[in-house]
Protein backbone atom coordinates (compact mmCIF):
# COMPACT_ATOMS: atom_id res chain seq x y z
CA UNK A 1 0.00 0.00 0.00
CA UNK A 2 2.99 2.47 0.68
CA UNK A 3 6.45 2.38 -0.24
CA UNK A 4 9.14 4.71 0.53
CA UNK A 5 12.97 4.88 -1.44
CA UNK A 6 14.94 7.23 0.47
CA UNK A 7 12.01 9.91 0.80
CA UNK A 8 13.59 12.91 1.43
CA UNK A 9 12.28 16.36 1.99
CA UNK A 10 14.43 19.80 2.89
CA UNK A 11 12.80 22.79 3.59
CA UNK A 12 14.66 26.59 3.23
CA UNK A 13 15.31 28.10 6.51
CA UNK A 14 15.68 31.99 6.56
CA UNK A 15 19.48 33.32 6.24
CA UNK A 16 19.99 30.78 3.94
CA UNK A 17 20.51 27.26 4.33
CA UNK A 18 18.54 24.54 4.25
CA UNK A 19 17.01 21.84 6.69
CA UNK A 20 16.11 18.26 6.61
CA UNK A 21 12.71 17.25 7.83
CA UNK A 22 12.57 13.60 6.28
CA UNK A 23 15.74 12.58 5.46
CA UNK A 24 15.96 8.70 3.04
CA UNK A 25 12.34 7.53 3.99
CA UNK A 26 11.91 3.86 3.41
CA UNK A 27 8.87 2.21 4.51
CA UNK A 28 6.83 -0.75 3.28
CA UNK A 29 3.04 -0.43 4.63
CA UNK A 30 1.25 -3.80 3.36
CA UNK A 31 -2.63 -3.51 2.83
CA UNK A 32 -5.00 -4.38 5.83
CA UNK A 33 -2.01 -3.35 8.33
CA UNK A 34 -2.66 -0.66 11.02
CA UNK A 35 0.65 1.61 11.84
CA UNK A 36 1.44 4.37 14.02
CA UNK A 37 4.00 6.91 12.93
CA UNK A 38 5.39 7.91 16.45
CA UNK A 39 7.90 10.63 16.94
CA UNK A 40 8.18 13.57 18.74
CA UNK A 41 7.08 17.03 17.59
CA UNK A 42 9.42 18.22 14.49
CA UNK A 43 10.66 14.44 14.16
CA UNK A 44 9.49 14.51 10.50
CA UNK A 45 5.89 12.51 10.65
CA UNK A 46 3.43 15.14 9.00
CA UNK A 47 5.93 16.44 6.21
CA UNK A 48 6.06 12.55 5.64
CA UNK A 49 2.72 12.14 5.85
CA UNK A 50 2.09 15.67 3.38
CA UNK A 51 4.60 13.77 0.83
CA UNK A 52 2.57 10.27 1.16
CA UNK A 53 -0.96 12.65 0.04
CA UNK A 54 0.18 14.69 -2.48
CA UNK A 55 0.28 18.05 -0.47
CA UNK A 56 3.84 18.48 -0.61
CA UNK A 57 6.46 17.49 -3.59
CA UNK A 58 9.49 14.77 -2.20
CA UNK A 59 12.57 16.57 -2.64
CA UNK A 60 14.14 13.55 -3.57
CA UNK A 61 13.58 9.83 -3.35
CA UNK A 62 9.86 7.84 -4.46
CA UNK A 63 6.99 7.18 -2.85
CA UNK A 64 4.44 4.83 -4.51
CA UNK A 65 1.02 5.24 -2.41
CA UNK A 66 -2.18 2.71 -3.11
CA UNK A 67 -0.18 1.70 -6.45
CA UNK A 68 0.46 5.04 -7.68
CA UNK A 69 3.84 7.43 -7.74
CA UNK A 70 3.08 10.38 -5.78
CA UNK A 71 4.99 12.40 -8.32
CA UNK A 72 3.43 11.35 -11.60
CA UNK A 73 0.47 10.32 -10.74
CA UNK A 74 -0.85 12.65 -8.25
CA UNK A 75 -4.38 12.85 -9.34
CA UNK A 76 -5.07 8.28 -8.89
CA UNK A 77 -3.35 8.50 -5.76
CA UNK A 78 -5.66 11.45 -4.62
CA UNK A 79 -9.00 9.81 -5.65
CA UNK A 80 -7.46 6.45 -3.91
CA UNK A 81 -6.71 7.66 -0.36
CA UNK A 82 -8.64 9.24 2.14
CA UNK A 83 -6.84 12.07 4.54
CA UNK A 84 -7.79 13.39 7.61
CA UNK A 85 -5.59 16.38 8.39
CA UNK A 86 -4.61 18.11 11.83
CA UNK A 87 -6.69 20.75 10.93
CA UNK A 88 -10.89 20.64 10.28
CA UNK A 89 -12.11 19.51 7.29
CA UNK A 90 -15.35 21.08 7.28
CA UNK A 91 -15.41 24.52 6.96
CA UNK A 92 -16.13 26.96 8.94
CA UNK A 93 -19.42 28.42 7.39
CA UNK A 94 -20.57 25.51 5.63
CA UNK A 95 -23.26 23.23 6.89
CA UNK A 96 -22.74 19.93 8.47
CA UNK A 97 -24.59 17.75 5.79
CA UNK A 98 -23.22 19.91 2.56
CA UNK A 99 -20.17 19.90 3.34
CA UNK A 100 -20.32 15.77 3.11
CA UNK A 101 -22.09 16.06 -0.01
CA UNK A 102 -19.61 18.32 -1.37
CA UNK A 103 -17.00 15.97 -0.59
CA UNK A 104 -18.90 13.29 -2.35
CA UNK A 105 -18.92 15.41 -5.19
CA UNK A 106 -15.13 16.48 -5.18
CA UNK A 107 -14.97 12.29 -5.69
CA UNK A 108 -17.24 12.30 -8.90
CA UNK A 109 -20.15 10.66 -7.14
CA UNK A 110 -23.70 11.64 -8.59
CA UNK A 111 -25.84 13.75 -6.46
CA UNK A 112 -28.28 11.37 -5.65
CA UNK A 113 -25.58 9.10 -4.09
CA UNK A 114 -23.43 12.18 -2.41
CA UNK A 115 -26.61 12.62 -0.61
CA UNK A 116 -27.51 9.43 0.31
CA UNK A 117 -23.41 8.73 1.51
CA UNK A 118 -23.50 11.77 3.45
CA UNK A 119 -26.82 10.42 5.24
CA UNK A 120 -25.47 7.37 6.03
CA UNK A 121 -22.38 8.58 7.23
CA UNK A 122 -24.32 11.00 9.46
CA UNK A 123 -25.79 8.28 11.28
CA UNK A 124 -23.01 6.05 11.49
CA UNK A 125 -20.76 8.98 13.27
CA UNK A 126 -23.87 9.94 15.43
CA UNK A 127 -24.16 13.38 13.51
CA UNK A 128 -27.77 13.41 12.16
CA UNK A 129 -28.99 16.10 14.85
CA UNK A 130 -26.24 18.36 13.58
CA UNK A 131 -26.70 18.01 9.90
CA UNK A 132 -27.87 21.62 9.21
CA UNK A 133 -25.72 23.34 11.83
CA UNK A 134 -23.01 25.41 10.65
CA UNK A 135 -19.39 22.89 11.08
CA UNK A 136 -18.28 26.03 13.18
CA UNK A 137 -20.79 25.89 16.28
CA UNK A 138 -20.25 22.50 16.53
CA UNK A 139 -18.17 21.38 19.38
CA UNK A 140 -14.31 19.63 19.78
CA UNK A 141 -15.37 16.53 19.49
CA UNK A 142 -18.42 16.69 16.85
CA UNK A 143 -16.00 17.97 14.50
CA UNK A 144 -13.53 15.38 14.79
CA UNK A 145 -16.54 13.18 14.02
CA UNK A 146 -17.47 15.35 11.26
CA UNK A 147 -13.62 15.09 10.33
CA UNK A 148 -14.31 11.72 9.88
CA UNK A 149 -17.17 11.02 8.42
CA UNK A 150 -15.67 13.70 5.57
CA UNK A 151 -12.47 11.13 5.30
CA UNK A 152 -14.71 8.44 4.68
CA UNK A 153 -17.31 9.80 2.16
CA UNK A 154 -15.27 7.88 -1.00
CA UNK A 155 -15.04 4.39 1.23
CA UNK A 156 -11.22 4.96 1.14
CA UNK A 157 -8.89 1.90 0.89
CA UNK A 158 -6.29 3.69 2.49
CA UNK A 159 -7.13 6.50 5.20
CA UNK A 160 -3.84 8.60 6.62
CA UNK A 161 -4.63 10.68 9.96
CA UNK A 162 -2.91 13.33 11.55
CA UNK A 163 -2.26 13.68 14.65
CA UNK A 164 -5.95 12.64 15.12
CA UNK A 165 -6.54 12.97 18.59
CA UNK A 166 -4.99 15.81 19.59
CA UNK A 167 -7.24 18.58 21.56
CA UNK A 168 -9.75 15.54 22.26
CA UNK A 169 -10.86 14.85 25.82
CA UNK A 170 -9.77 10.76 26.91
CA UNK A 171 -13.78 10.07 26.54
CA UNK A 172 -13.40 11.62 22.65
CA UNK A 173 -10.32 9.69 22.29
CA UNK A 174 -11.42 6.74 23.12
CA UNK A 175 -14.54 7.10 20.08
CA UNK A 176 -12.06 7.98 17.73
CA UNK A 177 -10.17 5.34 18.48
CA UNK A 178 -13.42 2.75 18.49
CA UNK A 179 -14.32 4.17 15.15
CA UNK A 180 -10.53 3.56 13.49
CA UNK A 181 -11.25 -0.18 14.99
CA UNK A 182 -14.20 -0.35 13.83
CA UNK A 183 -13.19 0.89 10.16
CA UNK A 184 -10.44 -1.90 10.31
CA UNK A 185 -12.53 -4.75 11.19
CA UNK A 186 -15.03 -4.16 8.86
CA UNK A 187 -13.75 -2.88 5.69
CA UNK A 188 -10.13 -4.20 6.06
CA UNK A 189 -8.97 -0.67 5.61
CA UNK A 190 -5.10 0.23 5.63
CA UNK A 191 -4.91 3.12 8.09
CA UNK A 192 -1.20 5.13 9.05
CA UNK A 193 -1.73 7.65 11.54
CA UNK A 194 0.65 10.01 12.61
CA UNK A 195 0.56 10.37 16.44
CA UNK A 196 2.95 11.58 19.53
CA UNK A 197 1.24 9.83 22.36
CA UNK A 198 2.84 6.70 23.11
CA UNK A 199 -0.19 5.19 24.41
CA UNK A 200 -1.77 6.02 21.77
CA UNK A 201 0.16 4.41 19.37
CA UNK A 202 0.59 0.99 21.99
CA UNK A 203 -3.09 0.80 22.27
CA UNK A 204 -4.10 0.88 18.97
CA UNK A 205 -1.18 0.40 16.16
CA UNK A 206 -0.99 -3.54 15.50
CA UNK A 207 2.97 -1.97 14.11
CA UNK A 208 4.47 1.31 15.17
CA UNK A 209 7.51 2.60 13.22
CA UNK A 210 9.14 5.13 15.23
CA UNK A 211 10.67 8.51 13.66
CA UNK A 212 13.06 10.68 14.81
CA UNK A 213 15.09 13.66 12.96
CA UNK A 214 14.02 12.70 10.10
CA UNK A 215 14.49 8.86 10.35
CA UNK A 216 13.14 5.94 10.97
CA UNK A 217 14.79 4.40 14.15
CA UNK A 218 12.49 1.57 15.39
CA UNK A 219 9.97 -0.98 13.17
CA UNK A 220 7.75 -3.54 14.95
CA UNK A 221 4.66 -4.29 17.21
CA UNK A 222 4.47 -2.45 20.61
CA UNK A 223 5.38 -5.79 22.28
CA UNK A 224 8.16 -6.35 20.22
CA UNK A 225 9.86 -2.99 20.43
CA UNK A 226 9.39 -3.32 24.13
CA UNK A 227 10.95 -6.47 24.61
CA UNK A 228 13.72 -6.10 22.25
CA UNK A 229 14.45 -2.88 23.17
CA UNK A 230 14.07 -2.34 26.64
CA UNK A 231 12.68 -5.46 28.32
CA UNK A 232 10.49 -5.33 31.29
CA UNK A 233 11.99 -4.32 34.54
CA UNK A 234 12.01 -6.65 37.91
CA UNK A 235 12.12 -5.46 41.38
CA UNK A 236 12.33 -7.44 44.60
CA UNK A 237 13.32 -6.49 48.08
CA UNK A 238 14.53 -9.16 50.28
CA UNK A 239 15.66 -9.28 54.29
CA UNK A 240 18.85 -8.49 53.91
CA UNK A 241 22.36 -8.08 52.10
CA UNK A 242 23.46 -11.48 52.41
CA UNK A 243 20.03 -12.56 50.88
CA UNK A 244 20.38 -9.60 48.28
CA UNK A 245 23.29 -11.09 46.92
CA UNK A 246 21.97 -14.53 46.59
CA UNK A 247 19.24 -13.36 45.48
CA UNK A 248 21.12 -11.89 42.58
CA UNK A 249 23.25 -14.76 41.79
CA UNK A 250 20.00 -16.77 41.44
CA UNK A 251 19.40 -13.92 38.86
CA UNK A 252 22.16 -14.64 37.37
CA UNK A 253 21.03 -18.29 36.30
CA UNK A 254 17.87 -16.65 34.41
CA UNK A 255 18.98 -16.95 31.11
CA UNK A 256 17.49 -13.98 29.53
CA UNK A 257 18.29 -11.27 32.50
CA UNK A 258 20.54 -8.27 31.88
CA UNK A 259 21.33 -5.45 33.76
CA UNK A 260 21.22 -7.10 37.60
CA UNK A 261 21.72 -4.59 39.96
CA UNK A 262 21.95 -4.71 43.78
CA UNK A 263 21.40 -2.17 46.26
CA UNK A 264 21.45 -2.84 49.68
CA UNK A 265 18.47 -5.26 50.18
CA UNK A 266 16.90 -4.58 46.80
CA UNK A 267 17.79 -6.82 43.15
CA UNK A 268 16.79 -4.90 40.02
CA UNK A 269 16.92 -6.69 36.60
CA UNK A 270 15.73 -7.04 33.11
CA UNK A 271 14.13 -9.28 31.30
CA UNK A 272 12.27 -9.73 27.50
CA UNK A 273 9.46 -11.88 29.30
CA UNK A 274 9.07 -10.48 33.01
CA UNK A 275 5.34 -12.04 32.82
CA UNK A 276 6.61 -15.88 32.56
CA UNK A 277 10.52 -14.46 34.52
CA UNK A 278 8.71 -13.23 37.44
CA UNK A 279 6.75 -16.22 39.06
CA UNK A 280 9.74 -18.83 38.11
CA UNK A 281 12.54 -16.32 39.85
CA UNK A 282 10.50 -16.06 43.19
CA UNK A 283 9.92 -20.37 43.33
CA UNK A 284 13.93 -20.08 42.55
CA UNK A 285 14.35 -17.79 45.57
CA UNK A 286 12.12 -19.87 47.95
CA UNK A 287 13.95 -23.09 47.13
CA UNK A 288 16.90 -21.38 47.86
CA UNK A 289 15.44 -19.97 51.48
CA UNK A 290 15.20 -16.72 50.47
CA UNK A 291 12.57 -14.70 51.39
CA UNK A 292 11.30 -12.19 49.01
CA UNK A 293 9.41 -9.42 50.79
CA UNK A 294 8.13 -7.51 48.13
CA UNK A 295 8.66 -8.10 44.19
CA UNK A 296 7.13 -5.48 41.33
CA UNK A 297 7.45 -5.80 37.92
CA UNK A 298 7.52 -2.99 35.39
CA UNK A 299 6.58 -3.38 31.82
CA UNK A 300 8.15 -0.43 29.81
CA UNK A 301 6.34 2.23 27.50
CA UNK A 302 7.35 3.18 24.46
CA UNK A 303 8.74 6.17 25.74
CA UNK A 304 11.69 3.48 27.67
CA UNK A 305 12.11 2.02 23.88
CA UNK A 306 12.33 5.53 22.95
CA UNK A 307 14.90 6.68 25.15
CA UNK A 308 16.85 3.90 25.12
CA UNK A 309 16.97 4.11 21.26
CA UNK A 310 17.62 8.23 21.52
CA UNK A 311 18.72 9.01 25.10
CA UNK A 312 15.95 11.25 24.94
CA UNK A 313 12.19 11.03 26.79
CA UNK A 314 9.80 11.79 23.12
CA UNK A 315 8.06 14.31 25.89
CA UNK A 316 11.52 16.36 25.98
CA UNK A 317 9.83 18.18 22.55
CA UNK A 318 10.93 19.02 19.54
CA UNK A 319 14.30 17.60 18.78
CA UNK A 320 17.29 20.03 17.74
CA UNK B 1 -14.11 14.38 -14.33
CA UNK B 2 -13.88 17.02 -16.70
CA UNK B 3 -12.90 20.77 -15.24
CA UNK B 4 -16.23 22.41 -16.36
CA UNK B 5 -17.96 19.98 -13.86
CA UNK B 6 -15.03 20.69 -11.23
CA UNK B 7 -15.99 24.00 -11.37
CA UNK B 8 -19.56 23.52 -10.85
CA UNK B 9 -18.96 21.38 -7.46
CA UNK B 10 -17.14 24.11 -6.15
CA UNK B 11 -19.03 26.89 -7.35
CA UNK B 12 -22.02 24.89 -5.60
CA UNK B 13 -19.83 24.72 -2.62
CA UNK B 14 -19.05 28.28 -2.48
CA UNK B 15 -22.65 30.10 -2.68
CA UNK B 16 -24.19 27.07 -0.74
CA UNK B 17 -23.67 29.32 2.86
CA UNK B 18 -25.28 32.58 0.71
CA UNK B 19 -28.45 30.76 -0.36
CA UNK B 20 -29.05 29.62 2.78
CA UNK B 21 -28.34 33.04 4.53
CA UNK B 22 -28.36 35.80 2.03
CA UNK B 23 -28.94 38.43 4.21
CA UNK B 24 -25.25 38.40 4.80
CA UNK B 25 -24.98 39.91 1.08
CA UNK B 26 -26.78 42.62 2.55
CA UNK B 27 -24.13 43.55 5.47
CA UNK B 28 -21.14 43.33 2.94
CA UNK B 29 -22.66 46.36 1.14
CA UNK B 30 -23.02 48.56 4.09
CA UNK B 31 -19.66 50.22 2.82
CA UNK B 32 -20.88 50.89 -0.15
CA UNK B 33 -24.21 51.86 0.44
CA UNK B 34 -22.92 54.10 3.15
CA UNK B 35 -20.65 56.32 0.39
CA UNK B 36 -23.81 55.68 -1.77
CA UNK B 37 -26.02 57.61 0.77
CA UNK B 38 -23.93 60.04 2.77
CA UNK B 39 -21.28 60.98 0.23
CA UNK B 40 -23.35 60.56 -2.93
CA UNK B 41 -25.83 63.36 -1.68
CA UNK B 42 -23.29 65.70 -0.66
CA UNK B 43 -22.17 65.94 -4.51
CA UNK B 44 -25.80 66.79 -5.00
CA UNK B 45 -25.06 69.97 -3.10
CA UNK B 46 -22.00 71.14 -5.09
CA UNK B 47 -23.72 71.75 -8.45
CA UNK B 48 -26.52 72.32 -10.55
CA UNK B 49 -26.29 68.78 -12.60
CA UNK B 50 -27.22 65.27 -11.18
CA UNK B 51 -24.00 63.51 -9.25
CA UNK B 52 -25.70 60.55 -10.22
CA UNK B 53 -24.77 59.03 -13.67
CA UNK B 54 -21.16 60.37 -12.87
CA UNK B 55 -20.66 59.07 -9.29
CA UNK B 56 -22.79 55.66 -9.21
CA UNK B 57 -20.71 53.66 -11.82
CA UNK B 58 -17.68 54.89 -9.96
CA UNK B 59 -19.11 53.51 -6.69
CA UNK B 60 -20.14 49.99 -8.39
CA UNK B 61 -16.25 49.66 -9.44
CA UNK B 62 -15.16 50.81 -6.03
CA UNK B 63 -17.40 48.04 -4.58
CA UNK B 64 -15.64 45.79 -7.18
CA UNK B 65 -12.42 46.63 -6.09
CA UNK B 66 -12.54 46.55 -2.25
CA UNK B 67 -15.05 43.60 -2.14
CA UNK B 68 -13.41 41.37 -4.90
CA UNK B 69 -9.29 41.74 -3.48
CA UNK B 70 -11.14 40.88 -0.10
CA UNK B 71 -12.30 37.67 -1.31
CA UNK B 72 -9.40 35.96 -0.32
CA UNK B 73 -10.78 36.01 3.56
CA UNK B 74 -13.02 33.29 3.32
CA UNK B 75 -10.27 31.42 1.40
CA UNK B 76 -7.76 32.42 4.43
CA UNK B 77 -9.76 31.45 7.41
CA UNK B 78 -10.07 27.60 5.00
CA UNK B 79 -6.71 27.79 5.21
CA UNK B 80 -5.84 28.11 8.74
CA UNK B 81 -8.88 26.10 9.59
CA UNK B 82 -7.84 22.67 7.83
CA UNK B 83 -10.84 22.73 4.98
CA UNK B 84 -8.34 23.33 2.19
CA UNK B 85 -6.11 21.06 2.50
CA UNK B 86 -9.37 18.16 3.14
CA UNK B 87 -10.08 19.81 -0.58
CA UNK B 88 -6.86 19.45 -1.84
CA UNK B 89 -6.41 16.44 -1.03
CA UNK B 90 -9.56 15.47 -3.43
CA UNK B 91 -9.44 14.67 -7.08
CA UNK B 92 -11.19 17.95 -7.57
CA UNK B 93 -9.32 19.93 -10.10
CA UNK B 94 -7.28 22.60 -8.12
CA UNK B 95 -7.99 24.88 -11.45
CA UNK B 96 -11.62 24.31 -11.11
CA UNK B 97 -11.75 25.17 -7.23
CA UNK B 98 -10.60 28.65 -7.96
CA UNK B 99 -12.81 29.52 -10.76
CA UNK B 100 -15.49 27.84 -8.86
CA UNK B 101 -14.49 30.29 -5.67
CA UNK B 102 -13.92 33.03 -8.45
CA UNK B 103 -17.21 32.58 -10.20
CA UNK B 104 -19.18 32.76 -7.01
CA UNK B 105 -17.46 35.94 -5.56
CA UNK B 106 -18.56 37.46 -9.12
CA UNK B 107 -22.06 36.44 -8.72
CA UNK B 108 -22.32 37.58 -5.08
CA UNK B 109 -20.56 41.26 -6.50
CA UNK B 110 -23.58 41.16 -9.45
CA UNK B 111 -25.90 41.08 -7.01
CA UNK B 112 -24.87 43.69 -5.08
CA UNK B 113 -24.13 45.80 -7.79
CA UNK B 114 -27.90 45.52 -8.95
CA UNK B 115 -28.96 46.69 -5.38
CA UNK B 116 -26.72 49.40 -5.48
CA UNK B 117 -28.23 50.83 -8.80
CA UNK B 118 -31.72 50.02 -7.43
CA UNK B 119 -31.13 52.03 -4.12
CA UNK B 120 -29.79 54.79 -6.03
CA UNK B 121 -33.16 54.78 -8.75
CA UNK B 122 -35.18 57.12 -6.30
CA UNK B 123 -32.20 58.80 -5.12
CA UNK B 124 -32.00 60.25 -8.66
CA UNK B 125 -30.37 58.09 -10.44
CA UNK B 126 -31.38 56.96 -14.23
CA UNK B 127 -29.24 54.34 -15.83
CA UNK B 128 -29.30 53.49 -19.68
CA UNK B 129 -30.51 50.10 -19.23
CA UNK B 130 -28.38 48.41 -22.08
CA UNK B 131 -25.58 50.17 -21.26
CA UNK B 132 -26.09 49.50 -17.13
CA UNK B 133 -25.89 45.65 -18.33
CA UNK B 134 -22.44 46.06 -20.61
CA UNK B 135 -21.17 47.93 -17.78
CA UNK B 136 -22.07 45.16 -15.21
CA UNK B 137 -20.26 42.84 -17.41
CA UNK B 138 -16.80 44.76 -17.43
CA UNK B 139 -17.61 45.11 -13.38
CA UNK B 140 -17.66 40.79 -13.37
CA UNK B 141 -14.82 40.83 -16.03
CA UNK B 142 -12.78 42.71 -13.74
CA UNK B 143 -14.28 40.95 -10.54
CA UNK B 144 -12.38 37.62 -12.13
CA UNK B 145 -8.84 39.35 -12.32
CA UNK B 146 -9.77 40.79 -8.85
CA UNK B 147 -10.97 37.96 -7.22
CA UNK B 148 -8.20 35.28 -8.62
CA UNK B 149 -5.79 37.56 -7.40
CA UNK B 150 -6.68 38.02 -3.89
CA UNK B 151 -7.17 33.88 -3.76
CA UNK B 152 -3.53 33.77 -5.08
CA UNK B 153 -2.57 36.59 -2.56
CA UNK B 154 -3.66 33.96 0.03
CA UNK B 155 -2.08 31.19 -1.42
CA UNK B 156 1.34 33.41 -1.17
CA UNK B 157 0.99 34.25 2.25
CA UNK B 158 -0.06 31.29 3.92
CA UNK B 159 -0.59 31.15 7.44
CA UNK B 160 0.41 35.36 7.24
CA UNK B 161 -3.69 36.85 7.17
CA UNK B 162 -1.84 39.84 8.60
CA UNK B 163 0.13 40.06 6.11
CA UNK B 164 -2.30 39.46 2.86
CA UNK B 165 -4.52 42.51 4.62
CA UNK B 166 -1.23 44.50 4.73
CA UNK B 167 -0.83 43.75 1.13
CA UNK B 168 -4.12 44.10 0.04
CA UNK B 169 -4.64 48.02 1.99
CA UNK B 170 -1.34 48.54 0.19
CA UNK B 171 -2.38 47.98 -3.35
CA UNK B 172 -6.21 48.72 -2.37
CA UNK B 173 -6.26 52.46 -1.67
CA UNK B 174 -3.67 54.06 -3.98
CA UNK B 175 -5.60 52.01 -7.04
CA UNK B 176 -9.26 53.60 -5.72
CA UNK B 177 -8.33 57.01 -4.99
CA UNK B 178 -6.01 57.29 -8.40
CA UNK B 179 -8.93 56.19 -10.09
CA UNK B 180 -10.94 59.29 -9.89
CA UNK B 181 -14.54 56.99 -8.20
CA UNK B 182 -14.98 59.60 -5.35
CA UNK B 183 -13.77 62.96 -6.95
CA UNK B 184 -12.24 63.71 -10.78
CA UNK B 185 -8.69 63.83 -10.72
CA UNK B 186 -8.99 66.75 -13.70
CA UNK B 187 -8.31 69.51 -11.11
CA UNK B 188 -5.62 67.26 -9.70
CA UNK B 189 -1.55 68.10 -9.92
CA UNK B 190 0.49 66.96 -12.67
CA UNK B 191 2.03 64.10 -11.01
CA UNK B 192 -1.28 63.17 -9.48
CA UNK B 193 -2.84 63.02 -12.95
CA UNK B 194 0.39 61.12 -14.50
CA UNK B 195 -0.09 58.46 -11.84
CA UNK B 196 -3.45 58.20 -12.63
CA UNK B 197 -3.30 57.89 -16.25
CA UNK B 198 -1.32 54.32 -15.87
CA UNK B 199 -3.60 52.91 -13.47
CA UNK B 200 -5.65 50.79 -14.74
CA UNK B 201 -9.28 50.88 -12.92
CA UNK B 202 -8.88 54.45 -14.17
CA UNK B 203 -10.00 53.48 -17.08
CA UNK B 204 -12.71 50.76 -16.21
CA UNK B 205 -14.13 53.57 -13.74
CA UNK B 206 -14.33 55.95 -17.38
CA UNK B 207 -15.52 52.72 -19.42
CA UNK B 208 -18.42 52.35 -16.92
CA UNK B 209 -19.73 55.90 -16.70
CA UNK B 210 -19.71 56.12 -20.73
CA UNK B 211 -21.25 52.39 -20.65
CA UNK B 212 -24.36 53.33 -17.68
CA UNK B 213 -24.49 56.89 -19.99
CA UNK B 214 -25.22 54.55 -22.96
CA UNK B 215 -22.78 55.46 -24.95
CA UNK B 216 -20.42 52.21 -26.66
CA UNK B 217 -18.34 53.13 -29.68
CA UNK B 218 -16.25 55.44 -27.74
CA UNK B 219 -12.01 55.07 -27.17
CA UNK B 220 -12.63 55.07 -23.31
CA UNK B 221 -14.86 52.10 -23.54
CA UNK B 222 -12.12 50.08 -25.40
CA UNK B 223 -9.48 51.22 -23.07
CA UNK B 224 -11.50 50.04 -20.26
CA UNK B 225 -12.49 46.85 -21.37
CA UNK B 226 -9.16 46.41 -22.43
CA UNK B 227 -7.94 47.22 -18.69
CA UNK B 228 -10.64 44.29 -17.08
CA UNK B 229 -10.11 42.12 -19.64
CA UNK B 230 -5.85 41.94 -19.12
CA UNK B 231 -6.63 42.53 -14.71
CA UNK B 232 -8.74 38.47 -15.29
CA UNK B 233 -6.30 37.58 -17.30
CA UNK B 234 -3.25 38.18 -15.52
CA UNK B 235 -5.04 37.11 -12.45
CA UNK B 236 -6.73 33.81 -13.56
CA UNK B 237 -2.74 32.88 -14.95
CA UNK B 238 -1.18 33.65 -11.29
CA UNK B 239 -4.26 32.42 -9.33
CA UNK B 240 -4.46 28.70 -11.24
CA UNK B 241 -0.86 28.64 -10.78
CA UNK B 242 -0.87 29.11 -7.40
CA UNK B 243 -3.52 26.77 -6.34
CA UNK B 244 -2.06 24.12 -8.36
CA UNK B 245 0.91 24.38 -6.48
CA UNK B 246 -0.53 25.51 -2.97
CA UNK B 247 1.41 22.93 -0.57
CA UNK B 248 0.51 24.92 2.21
Amino acid sequence: MIHTRRLTRHFRVKGGGTVAAVRGLDIDVEAGELVAFLGPNGAGKSTSLRMLTTLLAPTSGTATVAGCDVLADQAEVRRRIGYIGQGHGAGHHFRVRDELVTQGRCYGMSRAESRARADELLAALDLLSLAKRPAGTLSGGQRRRLDIAIGLVHRPRLLFLDEPSTGLDPQNRANLAGHIRRLREEYRTTIFFTTHYLDEADAMAERVLIIDHGQVIADGSPGQLKAGLAGDAITITVDGELDAKRAADLAGRVPSAREITTEATTVRLRVPDGEAVLPEYLRALDRAGVRARTANLTQPTLDDVFLALTGRSIRDGSPQ
Amino acid sequence: MNVIANTGTAFAREIMPTLRNPAGLLVMMAQPLVFLVLFGSLLTATGDESPWPWFVPGILVMMGLTGMSGAGYGLHVELLGGSLERMLVTPLSRTAMLVGRTLKEVVTLLVQAILIMVTAVPLGFRPHTAGALAGLAVIAVLGVGLGSLSFALVILTKRQPELFWGIQQVLLFPLLLLSGVLLPTDAAPGWLRALSGVNPVTYIVDAERALFAGTYATASVWYGLLAAVAIAVLGLVLGTRAMRRASL
